[in-house]
């Protein structure tokens, strides 16, 4: 048999054995077997000194063309295996994708401080400040500085826990607009405040009445604030907080402080306006008071009342969150049930 | 105050339907709490005559009625009410009526006989029962004689009328009466008010000289007048005066008091009449009460007086506490023939008080106390004295007698176009403005574009310039102010140092896995105490609404622990919340509590329950400690914190707490809490922490700089070893540290084992040592010989044996 006729042998049994490599580690063995420096094309190329001396570039090119075909055989066979390997793995990976992910475990908020920060940020947009204060407050700053001296009606609206005669838990956080004023220097601008806080009013809690809840007052004083500016105002609350479809309306009402008062309604976020039970079929629920700061409290501040004036306004988060989440029963905010405080997980 | 629109229509015409008057009068005045008319849902009830009442075979109490309904036959009715009686006209409910409550009434039988309808008491066709006149509060109503049978019975009764309900508030008390409320709505609606007036006949032989001296400090009381109508006979009121009262929310009783109540509506004038008969030595003496002085008011209670009740008293003593409620001593009974009727203007805070005190609020004491008409005392008094005369056929004694009289004069007011126009933000013009003072039928004079304004006495909440603006705001429209945004110079608005710690604060731990829970400030004094971390008295409320809520807290973690227990009781037993807060300490001595900003955490059952896919994590010391370590971090405390082993807290377990320092700074402890407290919440094991917040926000916290990575290889080392039991990790740590040289970058545990492999006294503890050198490589025998120098020390000083 000439060296061409074994090389043809060699070459259809090795395609053979090629094809039938079934992983990587059989397919290297062939390589090293069929290719290496021992293999039998390495040795068939070693028997052509036999050869006459014009045979040689022919059975020469010839072996190489063997060797050639192998080794592509061979990668093809590799490439081919690894296809099959990650195919086969791929397949055995699958999984159930319906299964449910690995829940993560996060707190949130309470509701009644998403709402109060929702409006903080609203307002620091524009440049106020939030201010804090004590929640024992003076008789001197929760009333009297608001304008509702001793004896005063209205302060029958208000029932209050005393803790002396002079100290008590504050039923509004407009002491600390009272507090703010006093120090405020005008020379150096306008005042923009607004006080988020606990309150405390004497009361028996139900569904509608708790002894805690939480307030927000605004206050802007400065040389050219007007009443259209408080309703721009309260109408921007109105929108960040209830959409920005809303519309509100104002209503004469009655706070020692303010003059002139007004009760501040916002068209029905449920129904937007026809009527439902949200809004008790009028179309506008009540959200808010608020009206043009009283001369005399300007005055006990020690502002010039002829050149300074303002508008003033005091919101429920509370009532906010329960109008915005239809939550029924104020003592929910205050008892913390875990399914209660869970289900205000939707953020932004 | 219940306005009736037909009342109303006597003193100003208003053609529109109620409830476009009500929303009108809620964007313009005050608020309305309801709108309705009485015959509203009712259906077939007519006026019926009874012909015949006879007893009911089978029964005590029923009786069998044949009842003249309008129709050729009449109706058979039975009947059980205790004053049904022949030849009376009644309510009758016909077979397929609508009674109150939206209730039919069907054709039935009662005992065996026909009843065709319902014979009705005024509450079962919606009247409530505080209005009924007493004699008909136990049964059925006798409608007046002439009434039509068959005809309805809603105009009889005043049913027809549509009634809105104000709430006024505290300012407008001038529309706590009918001519109040019209000058209102002529303002708003732009319309001229007609107001009636009755013409007194006074008796020309008979002077109230002879009848009465009054003596009166004018301190408490302004005006004090009084007139005696004589020869009265006291007896029904006739319907009209009735259906006024009822609708208006005041029961009838006799001609006499109806008379005053229903001045007390029409113009807003509280009024009292007193059986002049029983006036001892014609005296009256409006003075304070004097300590130890009883009053028994006529609702048959016996009151003490003190010495700030205004009294009206006889010559023996008080017969009256002023403008809250008459004595029985002396009040209009059927026996009365001389009336002596009181007109008068009480000091309000002083009223005030004394409603409150003796819990007597009434539509006269609430009237005093916000401010009365001081124009039409007189002529209040007047038209009720010729009111009387008239329905009890009586004769006035001619003249007032007075105590007081104050003389009620008009207030200026000024205010510029400019302020007006500056405050509201509008372009008003001065004729604008000029129309509305007049329409509230203010006296008004414009010079310079300044209006000088004359305001009445029935609107006494005006006497500033902004109470003017305000009129002019709601009378031109709120609706029709423009809506902008403050303008001038702009400011920042950012949160301070504080505020942005205790918002991060919050944050941390929400994304630790902490939800916020809002507990309550008030509690009881006992678990205001617990969980102390500083020494405090209590704050406590004077006069408490529930013993549940009497102090100020002084720990968070109490109203976290009831959060826990109401969790837990419904079943929800995985809790991990945390509050952010003010506690309230106070100092002996002092009265005002300081407030301290906290926050605190509290954990039970799982922190993960198990999922197919990972097994549940419970909640224990150490993942609460985590929490806690992280959120001191974040906040910028990185230094120098201890947690050191505290057994000393009574509501804490003794093992299982740890007080944190930071260097000698007090901070707060984290722990279990102890089991009998647990008990006595009903709660499982629960772990808890509660750090004050403001020394946090008060340290020095050190801006970071930036630290280049090391571009050199770090190298470790791991040391397993036991020691004895009692050898604190944070020692180990410390002797670590203090003993490593300069290229020890850090030192963590990574392992602890307690068990059958070792020595039921010792615990192994396993470390690992990462060394590093910023500027150069570090070689391996110069870790070694660092490494061996840490291992002989540890040796040394714990004892420990090297694993
Ligand atoms: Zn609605």
């Amino acid at each position: 048999m000439g060296l061409k006729d074994k090389l043809t042998e060699l070459k259809r049994n090795a395609l053979e054995e090629i094809n039938d490599a079934k992983d990587l580690k059989k397919i290297n063995d062939i390589r090293v077997n069929l290719l290496g420096k021992k293999g039998p094309i390495t040795e068939v190329l070693r028997g052509m000194r036999d050869l006459p001396k014009e045979e040689r570039p022919n059975v020469g090119s010839f072996a190489n063309k063997v060797r050639d075909e192998l080794s592509n055989a061979i990668s093809e066979r590799k490439e081919r295996i690894e296809i099959i390997k990650t195919s086969k793995r791929l397949e055995e990976e699958k999984l159930d994708v319906t299964l449910p992910g690995v829940p993560v475990k996060i707190g949130q908020p309470h509701i009644i401080m998403q709402v109060i920060d929702q409006i903080e940020k609203l307002f620091l947009g524009m440049g106020y400040q939030v201010v804090d204060g004590p929640e024992v407050e003076e008789d001197h700053y929760n009333f009297e500085m608001m304008n509702l001296p001793k004896d005063h009606p209205a302060r029958d609206m208000q029932d209050t826990f005393y803790i002396t005669d002079k100290f008590l838990m504050r039923t509004q956080t407009s002491p600390v607009q009272a507090r703010t004023m006093e120090k405020h220097d005008f020379s150096k601008g306008s005042l923009k405040m607004i006080s988020p806080g606990k309150v405390y009013r004497r009361d028996t809690d139900d569904a509608t009445h708790s002894h805690q809840f939480h307030q927000i007052e605004g206050l802007v004083i400065d040389k050219s604030i007007t009443m259209a500016d408080l309703k721009g105002t309260l109408q921007l609350i109105a929108r960040t907080v209830f959409g920005k479809e809303r519309e509100i309306r104002l209503r004469p009402s009655y706070f020692p402080f303010t003059e002139p008062s007004v009760e501040v309604d916002v068209s029905c976020f449920k129904c937007g306006g026809d009527g439902c039970s949200v809004c008790k079929q009028t179309g506008w629920i009540e959200v808010l008071g608020a009206g043009m700061v009283h001369p005399n409290v300007l005055k006990m501040s020690g502002i010039d009342a002829d050149i300074y004036g303002g508008f003033a306004f005091g919101l429920g988060p509370d009532r906010f969150a329960m109008l915005k989440y239809g939550v029924d029963d104020i003592r929910e905010f205050y008892l913390n049930d875990m399914r209660f405080l869970k289900q205000f997980s939707q953020r932004g | 105050m219940k306005i009736s629109t037909k009342w109303l229509s006597d003193y100003v015409n208003i053609d529109v339907e109620p409830q476009v008057l009500a929303e009108k009068i809620e964007r313009t005045a005050v608020e309305v709490d309801e709108v309705y008319r009485l015959e509203k849902g009712l259906k077939k009830i007519v006026v019926g005559e009874t012909l015949k009442v006879e007893k009911h075979p089978d029964s005590d109490h029923l009786r069998i009625c044949q009842v003249n309904v309008g129709e050729d036959e009449p109706l058979q009715i039975i009947c059980g009410a205790p004053n049904i009686a022949a030849h009376k006209k009644v309510i009758v409910a016909l077979p397929n009526s609508r009674i109150a409550g939206n209730v039919k009434i069907k054709r039935g039988k009662m005992r065996g006989e026909v009843s065709e309808g319902m014979i009705c008491a005024l509450q079962e066709i919606g009247f409530v029962e505080s209005v009924v006149p007493k004699k008909f509060v136990d049964g059925i109503y006798f409608l007046p004689e002439d009434a039509e049978p068959g005809a309805p019975v809603y105009s009889y009764l005043g049913m027809d009328e549509d009634i809105i309900d104000l709430d006024v508030t505290p300012n407008r008390a001038d529309m706590l009466s009918m001519r109040g409320t019209a000058y209102e709505l002529a303002a708003i609606y732009d319309k001229k008010v007609t107001l009636p007036r009755l013409e007194i006949k006074e008796s020309k032989n008979d002077n109230i000289e002879n009848y009465l001296e009054i003596a009166a400090d004018s301190k408490l009381a302004s005006t004090y007048l009084m007139r005696i109508i004589k020869n009265v006979t006291i007896g029904e009121s006739p319907m009209w005066l009735q259906k006024r009262l009822w609708n208006a929310g005041i029961r009838p009783l006799n001609n006499v008091v109806d008379v005053t109540n229903y001045i007390l509506m029409d113009y807003g004038q509280p009024m009292h009449s007193f059986d002049y008969g029983k006036i001892s030595e014609k005296k009256i003496i409006v003075r304070l009460a004097q300590p130890g002085e009883v009053l028994t008011t006529i609702d048959e209670k016996e009151r003490k007086l003190n010495s700030h009740d205004i009294v009206i008293a006889d010559g023996k003593g008080p017969i009256a506490l002023a403008g809250t409620m008459g004595g029985q001593a002396t009040g209009v009974d059927n026996g009365t023939t001389t009336v002596a009727l009181e007109a008068a203007v009480f000091n309000s805070s002083l009223v005030r008080k004394t409603a409150r005190r003796h819990n007597l609020h009434s539509e006269a004491s609430m009237r005093f106390e916000r401010g009365i008409n001081r124009a039409t005392v007189v002529e209040a008094l007047n038209t009720a004295a010729q009111l009387i005369a008239d329905l009890g056929n009586g004769e006035i004694v001619s003249g007032i007698a007075e105590g007081t009289k104050e003389e009620a004069v008009p207030v200026e007011v000024s205010v510029s176009l400019d302020k007006i126009n500056k405050v509201l933000g509008t372009s008003l013009a001065s004729t604008d403005v000029e129309d509305i003072f007049k329409r509230l039928g203010f006296g008004v004079d414009v010079s310079n574009a300044v209006f000088n304004v004359s305001v009445p006495p029935r609107r006494w909440d005006i006497s500033i310039a902004a109470d003017l603006i305000e009129e002019v705001a709601r009378i031109y429209g709120y609706d029709k102010l423009p809506a902008t945004l403050p303008k001038g110079e702009l400011t920042p608005g950012n949160y301070n140092h504080s505020q942005k710690m205790i918002r991060a604060a919050r944050q941390l731990l929400e994304a630790a896995g902490l939800t916020q829970a809002i507990s309550y400030g008030l509690t009881t004094a006992e678990k205001a105490g617990r969980f102390l971390m500083q020494p405090s008295e209590t704050t406590q409320l004077n006069f408490p609404m529930s013993s549940d809520r009497t102090t100020a807290r002084m720990n968070l973690v109490s109203g976290l622990l009831d959060d826990v227990a109401y969790n837990v009781a419904r079943k929800v037993d995985d809790v991990a919340l945390y509050e952010q807060g003010r506690v309230f300490y106070r100092k002996a001595g002092t009265v005002r509590p300081i407030e301290v900003e906290h926050i605190a955490g509290v954990m039970t059952g799982l922190f993960k329950t198990a999922t197919w896919h990972e097994p549940k994590v419970p909640v224990d010391f150490f993942l609460t400690k985590g929490i806690v370590e992280h959120m001191l971090h974040a906040l910028g405390i990185t230094e120098n914190i201890s947690y050191i082993q505290a057994d000393g807290h009574e509501e804490m377990h003794p093992g299982r707490t740890a007080d944190i320092y930071v260097d000698d700074e007090f901070l707060g402890f984290v722990g279990e809490i102890h089991p009998n407290l647990c008990k006595e919440y009903h709660i499982d094991r629960t772990y808890v922490f509660e750090l004050d917040l403001q020394k946090i926000i008060d340290m020095d916290k050190q801006v970071k700089s930036y630290i280049p990575v090391s571009k050199y290889p770090a190298i470790t080392r791991d040391v397993a070893m036991a020691v004895d039991k009692d050898v604190k990790n944070s020692d180990i740590i410390d002797c670590i540290e203090k003993n490593s040289g300069n290229n020890l970058a850090k030192v963590e545990l990574f392992d602890v084992y307690e068990g059958e492999h070792i020595a039921a006294n010792l615990r192994s503890l396993a470390y690992k040592l990462t060394y590093q050198n910023k500027e150069a490589t570090l070689l391996d025998e110069e870790v070694t010989k660092d490494f061996d120098k840490v291992i002989d020390k540890l040796k040394e000083e714990f004892n420990a044996k090297i694993r």
